[in-house]
């Protein structure tokens, strides 16, 4: 008889033993080990039909086809850019995919993007060896201008989302601020005044601090609440 | 990470990233006797995420032929990779080195130890006093920490027994206390722009053009002044940032009681 | 001359009171702390980041990199003079490779993973301190680990079979043999076996199977800590 020896959301720890039995399977952050399943990361138990996955509550991001993130440029050649998406290695955005513009032969790249713009890119392609290329061609994908970038664990982006956006939503409305949350964990912060930047900040750090408990949506809610009013005062 | 031009244009319009005033510094907290076992005397300083610890070993040897009735200390800052992803490994960097030798400098030059009281007989043994002090997270304003850290563990510091043959037994510790006089500290204000801050975050740092650390006395005296940055000061704005530190080093003065 | 009762009253297969805490380095991607009797350990995880020169880049995996350290003024008497020396050079390596065994590095291959173990304050048993508290930060840095890496030292004092020696313990008079080793728990692998001393071989059965014992208790005190980081921000 296979049983669940946690329930879900319940944080386990790397050795601990989550299911015993062949009926259910490990998925991301278990393994079997017999007729055991064990978590391999320090995380949150989940659990869909019989595959275990294991919701990570910390870690460096791990670049995704398809992912939209806020990247550094950091360094450019002749052709195309380097660029920090907070992985081991920077990224690379080509000529081609940066611009549908025609760039004359010898012209400065930095005319389009400069050492130090910060930009929303979306990654085309993941090698076994690490190596990424990004694209500024798709909707919404552009060099932001002003505003600040606040870091926090990747795998806490969904929970900074929320559910069809409804918590970053919240945050936009009661701090009047515009937000983008990079899947890489970046999220791009700009607001009418320095004091809404700092409660959409504080907001966000909140989620971070508190991505695994329950009814956060409603504390992210009560803490804007009570920091609007003491601004208003 | 924070861009320059987005803490420049937080300045112009008069607040900073956390929202603390120009002058206003985080919460500090220090912790005395931390490795108590092993060191004579020791202390963790926290400013906000900003964290050091510092110990103090002494030791017996031979004073400088120049000095032969006083003892001596000597200061290391080591900024290990472990306090941010921008130290690196190795030997001492040239920043490990300046704050050492700043330090060094707020604390030696005022007489805050009684050199002569570290005299055990003239020409031959004296004290010597080694604080080394370590960054655990490096969250800005290091110097300032750095300073707090080594008078808050020397203070804390106790001689350990010495034995015939000039043996210490540093199992055995004394209840007597370092000769200390003097309770100098350092304030290091930094230009943004054209404004005058204090206890910045590394954002904030990397955004100024100019620093400019000041050691007062509990008496008021300047004991020591190091200027860094590639930016420039006038006479005034050296006036300006002497008279902010002399505030915020009697603020600081009062987590010592 | 007998070690009949330990110099601190403790039974001898009993450990000094440990104490763990996760995540004590904000800057780092994942930190811990790791405290055992006097013995305080912190260890601090940066990476995967990228890796120069390309020679040292491994094609398919990270590469991990341990790197110990004795503050100057951590040392049972006299100064530890600042920088390497060959004995943190090999208990760097040691710790190495106590700690490879746990962790699947395929995720980041051509990547460094850094580990920097400091210990403040030091009373015997500084490498596996060490180690108790690297295998914390590696866990508290999301990285893929098959098991926590549990370390503590067993050994001799005069002729009875002790765990976790303190430093008295292994300068007693009479001669003392001190015996590190660190263990995957769950399976009770070792990943780390040194020994300083004279020892029969049945002497070694006994105390390794009382330090194998030692490291289920200090695995005990590993799990709990991580989980109380996030059992704390709930409340």
């Amino acid at each position: 008889m296979s049983k669940l020896l946690f329930e879900k959301k319940q944080v386990v720890v790397p050795g601990d033993i989550i299911a015993e039995g062949m009926d259910y399977l490990p998925g991301k952050g278990a393994f079997r080990e017999g007729d055991k399943v064990i978590s391999s990361r320090l995380g949150l138990m989940g659990v869909k039909g019989s595959i275990i996955n294991i919701i990570p509550l910390s870690g460096k991001y791990q670049p995704n086809r398809g992912d939209t993130v806020i990247g550094y440029v950091r360094d450019m050649s002749y052709s195309s850019w380097f660029v920090n998406v907070g992985c081991a290695y920077d990224a690379s955005l080509s000529m081609r995919d940066a611009t549908s513009d025609f760039i004359e032969r010898g012209a400065s790249l930095s005319n389009y993007f400069a050492v130090g713009d910060i930009i929303m890119t979306s990654i085309t392609n993941v090698t076994n060896e690490g190596n990424m290329d990004l694209t500024m061609k798709g909707p919404g994908l552009r060099k932001m201008i002003g505003g600040k970038v606040v870091e926090i664990t990747p795998a806490k982006v969904p929970r900074a989302i929320g559910k069809q956006g409804s918590m970053i939503s919240m945050i936009k409305e009661k701090t009047g601020c515009t937000l983008f949350a990079g899947q890489n964990g970046r999220v791009w912060i700009k607001g009418p005044t320095p004091e809404a930047e700092r409660l959409a900040t504080d907001a966000i750090m909140l989620i971070e601090e508190k991505s695994h408990v329950q009814g956060l949506t409603e504390k992210v809610k009560l803490f804007l609440e009570a920091r609007s009013k003491e601004i208003k005062k | 990470m924070i861009a320059k031009s987005y803490v420049e244009s937080l300045a112009t319009k008069g607040t900073r990233i956390d929202g603390r005033k120009f002058e206003e510094y985080r919460d500090i907290s220090i912790e005395y006797g931390i490795s108590s076992k092993s060191a004579e005397g020791s202390a963790r300083v926290k400013i906000g995420d900003t964290e050091v610890v510092a110990g103090v070993k002494l030791d017996l040897g031979n004073p400088y032929s120049d000095r032969p009735d006083e003892g001596t200390i000597m200061v290391n800052v080591e900024l290990i990779p472990m306090a941010s992803p921008l130290f690196e490994s190795g030997p001492p960097s040239i920043n490990a080195i300046e704050l050492s030798r700043v330090t060094d400098r707020g604390i030696r030059e005022c007489g805050a130890i009684d050199f002569k009281k570290l005299c055990l007989r003239k020409g031959e043994k004296v004290w010597m006093v080694f604080i080394d002090i370590y960054a655990i997270n490096a969250d800005g304003n290091l110097f300032d920490a750095c300073t707090l850290a080594a008078m808050a563990a020397l203070r804390d510091a106790r001689f350990p027994t010495v034995e015939e043959g000039d043996v210490i037994d540093y199992k055995k510790r004394t209840d007597t206390p370092l000769p200390i006089s003097r309770l100098p500290l350092a304030c290091t204000v930094w230009k943004l722009k054209d404004k005058f801050l204090v206890d910045p975050l590394v954002d904030e740092e990397l955004a100024s053009s100019a620093r400019l650390s000041i050691s007062f006395t509990e008496d008021d005296e300047v004991c020591s002044m190091q200027k860094g940055g590639d930016g420039t000061l006038t006479l005034e704005e050296i006036q300006t940032m002497v008279e902010l530190a002399h505030t915020s080093t009697k603020n600081l003065r009062g987590n010592f009681k | 001359m007998k070690y009949e009762k330990r110099y601190d009253g403790r039974e001898f297969e009993e450990l000094r009171p440990m104490e763990a805490k996760v995540g004590v380095v904000k800057n780092a991607i994942g930190s811990a702390m790791f405290k055992i009797g006097k013995t305080v350990a912190i260890a601090a995880v940066y990476g995967p980041n990228d890796l120069f020169p390309k020679f040292l880049q491994y094609p398919d995996k990270a590469r991990l990199r341990c790197h110990y350290n004795m503050m100057a003024f951590s040392g049972a008497g006299d100064r530890v003079r600042p920088g390497t020396s060959r004995r943190s050079k090999e208990i760097s390596m040691v710790t190495e490779k106590a700690l490879l065994p746990a962790l699947d590095l395929q995720d980041f291959p051509k990547a460094v993973i850094d580990v920097h173990i400091e210990l403040i304050q030091t009373d015997a048993g500084t490498r596996c301190a060490g180690i108790c508290a690297a295998s914390l930060a590696l866990a508290d840095a999301g990285l893929e680990m098959k098991d926590l890496v549990a370390a503590i030292s067993g050994g001799l004092v005069g002729q009875t079979p002790v765990v976790d020696l303190d430093k008295q313990e292994e300068d007693f008079p009479n001669g003392a043999v001190d015996i590190p080793i660190a263990v995957l728990p769950r399976t009770g692998e070792l990943t780390l076996l040194q020994l300083d001393g004279e020892i029969t071989k049945e002497q070694l059965k006994i105390t390794l199977e009382f330090a194998k014992k030692g490291c289920d208790k200090i695995y005990e005190v590993q799990r709990a800590a991580l989980r109380a980081k996030y059992e704390e921000a709930k409340k």
